[in-house]
């Protein structure tokens, strides 16, 4: 072999005299997963809950989540109490009570782009953080990646993609899709039974997040009872209003390092109102489709008036890239609005 | 006679959690872990029955620990490996491989001398458990394998 030699990786013999290079590879990875040998507590002592490393660990990273998510009462208020139960559960086991672990697989239920799997990968973090969970990695999956498509193929493919999630979050994405009651020799229902095997078995190993629309998953589970009673939590993830649609407009535009004026700002609360009686209204991800498409016609303004621009010029987002909208166009009977398109 | 092929074999056999251990080592280098049997213990029988795919893309040592619990149920009087694959370019080779699993009682082999021209002695092994049939070599019954 030519060119410059790899860095050594575990190749190497520890020589006499010298302490080997690799003397940690052995020992102290494998001697991580040992739990450290924690002194049990006395039954009448106490602990300060808020001085709690974990505890406070933890209480960052709801705080983060409660900020980087807008509204989703339901959804922060089920995770705030899974993430204390978990807190308790190990503090019991300070004190030598027993805890089962609890099953913690759910269903994500609501309209498309209510962030069922923003909240998903945070969840898996989030889980990882309160020793729940060893990896916490989100496997997102859809009815493709679990049925097969002849005999004896889908128990091999389920079991794959089961695999690749242990240790953290499976996600499957529209769950109803595989049940398909019309065609009785579809292979949907044996994933089905490989899933719901391997969830009771391996619950200490993952996390099944089946997530979907409410009334088709309602179906989904009604012929599925075993499904339906080895959920735990079905947390339902309610529509965004106008002023939460607005807050996660100018948190993505935050993002993005764009901002838009003041004028553009009032046109654009307009804009999602219009967009919001539309049909085909996907929450969160029409508010990212509407912003990437002010970009563009910002963008082509800038470089169509020419002439000298500075920093300002490239991160305000004027009235009139809101307004150029087809959604304006779509209802004339706004009067006094121009009329682009 | 207790088979030493493979990393650690003149160690204890290995627990489950050391198992873990090692495959999580695996797994975090990215290396592809794959779970293979035999009952054929001659040691240059590198190619070993392979009990499913190689497991590309796991992130976690249970993925592992649950194919190993799996072969053993299939195939308790096997002797059973785990390997890893590492993909990287510059080195594409096993990068571990050791024995999980192994039958209940293993017999050995016979060393055979054959007399060869000009008084040349040529050695052989022969295991004693691959006097049987494929699969029943090393039998639960209790009667031991043929020799």
């Amino acid at each position: 072999m030519s060119g410059p030699a790899p860095p050594a990786r575990g190749f190497a013999m520890p020589r006499p005299g010298e302490p080997g290079p690799s003397a940690a590879n052995g020992t102290t990875e494998t001697g991580q997963a040992d739990p450290e040998p924690v002194a049990l507590l006395a039954p009448d002592a106490t602990v300060e809950l808020g001085e709690e490393q974990q505890a406070q660990r933890l209480s960052r990273m709801l705080d983060e989540f409660d900020r980087e998510f807008i509204g989703l009462a339901p959804v922060k208020a089920r995770v705030r109490e899974i993430a204390a139960l978990l807190l308790v559960d190990r503090l019991r086991q300070r004190y030598g009570m027993t805890s089962s672990r609890p099953s913690l697989h759910m269903c994500f239920t609501g309209s498309p782009g209510t962030g069922k799997t923003t909240v998903a990968t945070h969840l898996g973090a989030l889980l990882r953080e309160l020793g729940y969970l060893r990896k916490g990695q989100l496997v997102s999956v859809t009815r493709d990646d679990l049925v097969g498509q002849y005999v004896g193929h889908t128990a091999p493919k389920t079991k794959e993609v089961l695999k690749r999630a242990m240790g953290g979050v499976l996600l499957i994405d529209e769950a109803y899709y595989l049940y398909r009651p019309e065609n009785e020799r579809d292979y949907g229902q044996e994933a089905i039974e490989i899933l719901l095997q391997f969830m009771e078995a391996n619950r200490e190993d993952l996390v099944v997040i089946l997530a979907g629309y409410a009334d088709r998953m309602d179906v989904f589970f009604r012929s599925n009872p075993g499904m339906a009673s080895r959920i735990a939590h079905h947390i339902d993830f309610p529509d965004f209003t106008l002023d939460e649609l607005m807050q996660i407009a100018e948190l993505m535009l935050d993002r993005e390092q764009y901002q838009l004026s003041a004028a553009a700002q009032a046109a654009f609360r307009e804009y999602v109102a219009l967009r919001m009686a539309q049909p085909r209204f996907a929450n969160a991800r029409s508010i990212r489709n509407a912003i990437d498409r002010m970009r563009l016609r910002q963008a082509r303004r800038l470089v169509a008036a020419g002439g000298r621009i500075g920093r300002p010029d490239l991160t305000t987002i004027s009235e009139a890239d809101v307004r150029a909208s087809r959604v304006f166009a779509a209802a004339p009977d706004e009067a006094g609005q121009p009329q682009a398109r | 006679m207790r088979i030493t092929q493979g990393t650690f074999s003149y160690l204890p056999d290995l627990t489950d959690e050391e198992i873990t251990a090692q495959l999580q080592y695996a797994v975090d280098r990215g290396w592809a872990v794959a779970v293979e049997f035999t009952d054929d213990p001659h040691p240059r029988n590198v190619l070993w029955e392979m009990w499913g795919l190689p497991m590309f893309g796991i992130a976690d040592a249970a993925a592992g620990l649950h194919e190993v619990t799996a072969c053993r149920l299939a195939y308790p009087e096997h002797y059973i490996r785990v390997s890893a694959y590492d993909a990287s370019l510059g080195r594409q080779t096993t990068a571990v491989s050791f024995i999980v699993h192994r039958p209940a009682s293993e017999p050995g082999f016979r060393l055979d001398r054959q007399e060869a021209a000009d008084r040349q002695v040529r050695y052989s092994l022969h295991a004693y458990a691959a006097g049987r049939p494929s699969g029943e070599r090393y039998a639960v019954d209790g009667t031991g394998p043929g020799g």
